[in-house]
């Protein structure tokens, strides 16, 4: 495969192709139409299903149909469109099957603006949808990291027969960057014996979140609650840079991630011991390893394009051990590296007068 | 030592090899075990229990999945048509139907069953109407007639607050994807053999891929409607079939073809 200039959304919806997408289905939204509008040329050119559906609501729901018969389905939209897939995605949780969905967030609440923001990790970091379950979220920084997660998620969504999340941003979404895309997955068959097919030679199959009996749906819920304690166990990931030595560890995703990582350069240069943590799995969050981290640093500046929401899962993993600060943007405003720079400057200097 | 004459027995009657034997949670009088009848041995007859798979709804019928012996999902309230969609996209050669309440279809769900009709989705949609939310304990549905007492509208439906009941058969006719779209009752047993062969059609219509079919049943809610089981039937008789005229509401291109060839 040869590296080509791609727009991040385009390059998601390709890559979902690749990974063996059977199905999507969708409703228009800013900024993540481009996925919609790649799908709907290319998923009818290979003879799989596209629906432009009336609604969010609807668009979620036929997901949950097209993943009940085993197939990969997937479907994508921007914060307030994500709102109203909330019924979707906890039916889906509940009764455990397996789905990708993309969010390109945007400024918020209400319907906001259609500028880059991570103002929904919340939302879709804590259950994104009433109940008792986490989705996992992966969220890239870069195109590339798009294609690569997008594969990934749909292989995590199908071994554990759980939602997962693509998250990202219009910068990332709008942004045409070199990148590579995988070769094309054959599709899957047979499907899972899970599946509704018809029942054909075999008891038949329900799929189903209603269990009305308190104590069996406690049951059901341990049971979806051990699956969770093992994805958290073995699915953290992150990535660092400069932390060997890092008296301050800046941390961010996705965009914020890689909008730090310049600033977190620049103060290298000017002789700070400052690194990156920048997680790609926001959940399971990974505590592990910034836990670790925790031990050998001084201090973590979070940085978000919100008004500090990862910073509560920071502050967990640090578990008191160190100070965690915030520097956030919010309403679609996006950090320059130096506003960041600047802040790692405060923060750091408080590091060194302490330490005196 | 007798002996024991072998008389040749002759089935008359029996369940359903698509409906299970197992008791349901329906009340005295209520018409939902009848549909449901009604739509097994549909699926007998066209012996296509092995390739169906059915969407039950949210409301009395929630457990239908339980009472198929087929393949069957639990949509979330009135997305069942949203759910049979992406079954049958993926799986066009298995038949798919939603079984549905007026609450689930009528109000909550319209979006989700106006543009799979209009789509054209192929499908089947079998639609009780017995004009209240019987699940939460009678409250006023969108089907609800005019002057009528539920929990919700307790001195009577009053159409200058509420507007007056939806006719869905009559709304999904004018759906350019909707090939057979009729009305039924299930009062007494001509129309229960009337609906029957509706149902029947209704399947066929999908067999044939002519697009998304159709049939409204009217029942009974002896409970939500706090009459007895025999006064609820007349009250379909005389209060809801004048609102609700039985009828043929879209017989699209073909339609009339695959009953004659039966």
């Amino acid at each position: 495969m040869a590296v080509e200039l791609m727009k991040g959304n385009v390059a998601l919806a390709e890559a979902a192709i690749r990974a063996g997408v059977e199905a999507y289905f969708g409703y228009p939204i800013t900024p993540q139409t481009e996925l919609l509008e790649h799908m709907a040329k290319r998923m009818p050119e290979l003879g799989r299903a596209f629906v432009q559906a009336e609604s969010e609501v609807a668009a979620i729901n036929m997901v949950y149909g097209a993943a009940c018969t085993g197939a990969r389905a997937m479907t994508s939209s921007s914060s307030p469109g994500i709102s109203l897939m909330q019924e979707g995605f906890s039916y889906i949780a509940g009764s455990e099957v397996p789905c990708v969905v993309v969010d390109i967030m945007r400024g918020g609440p209400g319907l906001g603006n259609i500028q880059p923001s991570q103002s929904d990790y919340f939302q879709v970091t804590r259950s994104a949808g009433h109940g008792d379950y986490h989705a996992i979220v992966l969220a890239p920084a870069s195109v590339q990291e798009a294609i690569d997660l997008m594969v990934e998620a749909f292989d995590l969504a199908d071994e554990y027969r759980h939602l997962v999340f693509v998250v990202a941003d219009g910068l990332i979404g709008q942004m045409m960057e070199p990148a590579e895309l995988p070769a094309m997955k054959p599709i899957r068959r047979p499907r899972g014996d899970w599946a509704l097919t018809g029942a054909d030679g075999r008891e038949k199959n329900i799929i189903t979140s209603l269990e009305l009996n308190a104590p069996d749906l406690e049951e059901l819920n341990n049971r979806l609650q051990a699956k969770l304690a093992h994805i958290r166990e073995h699915e953290q990931r992150s990535t660092e840079m400069l932390t060997g030595d890092a008296r301050l560890i800046v941390v961010g995703y996705g965009t914020s991630g890689r909008i730090a990582e310049t600033a977190v350069k620049q103060a290298r240069r000017e002789g700070m011991k400052v690194g990156l943590f920048r997680p790609i799995s926001l959940w399971p969050f990974p505590e592990k390893r910034l836990s670790a981290l925790a031990d050998q640093v001084g201090a973590f500046l979070v940085v978000e394009m919100n008004a500090g929401q990862m910073l509560d899962d920071v502050r967990l993993a640090a578990g008191g051990q160190v100070p965690v600060t915030f520097y956030g943007r919010t309403g679609g405003m996006v950090p320059m590296p130096e506003e960041i720079y600047d802040e790692i400057v405060t923060q750091y200097n408080k590091l060194t007068t302490s330490a005196v | 030592m007798a002996t024991t004459a072998m008389v040749e027995e002759k089935v008359v009657y029996q369940r359903p090899e698509s409906l299970e034997s197992i008791p349901t949670h329906y009340c005295p009088g209520c018409t939902h075990g009848v549909a449901h009848r009604l739509v097994a041995e549909v699926l007998d007859e066209l012996g296509v229990r092995e390739r169906t798979i059915g969407v039950s709804p949210v409301g009395c019928s929630v457990f239908a999945y339980k009472y198929f012996n087929t393949d069957g999902a639990e949509a979330a309230h009135g997305r069942a048509p949203a759910m049979a969609t992406g079954i049958k996209r993926i799986m066009p050669d298995r038949v798919v139907f939603t079984y549905q309440g007026d609450g689930d279809l009528a109000a909550i769900g319209i979006a989700e069953i106006v543009h799979a009709a209009t789509r054209g989705e192929n499908f089947t949609t079998i639609f009780i109407n017995n004009a209240i939310y019987g699940m939460t304990g009678g409250q006023m549905a969108p089907t609800t007639l005019p002057g009528q007492r539920t929990t919700s509208s307790p001195v009577g439906r009053d159409v200058e607050l509420t507007g007056f009941p939806i006719r869905m058969a009559e709304l999904l006719s004018g759906a350019p994807g909707a090939a057979y779209v009729v009305r039924r009752s299930l009062h007494n047993v001509k129309e229960i053999n009337r609906a029957k062969r509706a149902i029947k059609t209704a399947f066929e219509v999908q067999l044939a891929g002519l697009g998304f079919s159709m049939v409204e049943l009217l029942s009974a809610c002896p409970t939500g409607w706090k009459v007895t089981p025999p006064e609820a039937m007349d009250w379909i008789e005389q209060q809801m079939v004048p609102y609700y005229p039985l009828g043929d509401y879209k017989i699209a291109d073909g339609v009339e073809q695959l009953a004659k060839r039966r």
